[in-house]
């Protein structure tokens, strides 16, 4: 039977492979903003997997505040992209050092 | 049975779709590989019960993130095996990084099955005669009512935001001046003029 672990193993491996991904990506910010995606899906498996076991619907609703925060963040982080793009004719993550940070 | 096949089906096809994501060399191609990854989360998330945040996921993130994904990558003239190029150098740091992660996740999951710590009481516990919709909604709109608004607050600002900074004045185009339209009014546009015989009209 399926339990808590199996939901807990697969979205640990998904998270780790949003976090491979954004140092592999190291040229591609698009792929780095994938990977986040990616990071946040196995956030919300998580909380999907504890609120079925845990029986307490919260996990559910805080899955959806994580969708939204999710949506909002790519939105502002293409946006950023075009910009930078448009600015620079690159999107590699090595050639953002415009600010001297 | 059938519930057993069907998780592993999703979940094999989860972790192969988000390892393509990140491998892939065309960002095109990895966008798809994600489509593919959140439909079958949202498969796992209706074996789970959450029927509800399944919906919001292949709404959400199919229908609008990913999508936006798309026309960004194919909107910007990117060369494509040019991004490829640091894959080998990073790839050594990462792949370290994401096992010592892995590691820490097996460690805590191991520790949480060893005993487990008591977390308090339920929150919202789940009632099985009402749908899963139904009781979210009573749920959302009650008690995480402030936490809805600021969530859509969140959205707005970043709606604000993406139009903000996307958004330019080019010189190059002609465009319409409405207010210029308006305001133009019959004396500025037109004269009238009793010209002599064979002598013309100067403009």
């Amino acid at each position: 039977m399926i339990s808590v672990t199996h939901y807990l193993v697969v979205s640990a491996i998904l998270f780790v492979l949003g976090v491979a991904g954004i140092f592999i990506n190291r040229k591609n910010l698009i792929v780095i903003l994938m990977a986040i995606e990616l990071i946040l899906l196995a956030v919300n498996l998580n909380l999907v997997a504890f609120s079925a076991a845990l029986h307490d619907l919260v996990g559910q609703i805080f899955a959806m505040f994580v969708l939204t925060v999710a949506a909002g963040e790519a939105a502002i982080g293409l946006a950023i992209l075009v910009i930078y793009f448009r600015g620079r004719g690159t999107i590699s993550v090595d050639d953002v050092n415009r600010m001297k940070g | 049975m059938i519930q057993l096949i069907a998780f592993y089906l999703f979940a094999a096809v989860v972790i192969a779709s988000a390892t393509m994501t990140i491998l892939s060399r065309n960002p095109v191609h990895s966008v798809l590989w994600l489509i593919l990854a959140f439909f079958n989360a949202a498969g796992l998330m209706v074996l789970a019960g959450a029927e509800f945040i399944a919906m919001l996921l292949v709404i959400v993130y199919v229908g609008a993130v990913a999508v936006l994904f798309l026309f960004v990558v194919m909107m910007l003239d990117i060369d494509f095996t040019e991004l490829r190029a640091g894959v080998v150098r990073y790839a050594a740091v990462g792949i370290a990084l994401a096992l010592a992660l892995a590691a820490e996740i097996v460690f805590a999951v191991g520790a949480w099955q060893a005993g487990g710590i008591e977390l308090g009481r339920r929150i919202a516990p789940v009632d099985d005669k009402v749908p899963n919709i139904e009781a979210i909604g009573n749920l959302l709109y009650t008690k995480y009512l402030f936490v809805f608004e600021g969530a859509g607050l969140v959205l707005l600002v970043a709606m604000i935001g993406a139009i903000v900074l996307t958004h330019r004045n080019r010189s190059d185009v002609h465009k319409q001046n409405i207010n210029r339209q308006i305001n133009r009014r019959q004396k500025d546009a037109t004269r009238n003029m009793q010209p002599k015989v064979g002598q013309g009209v100067e403009l």
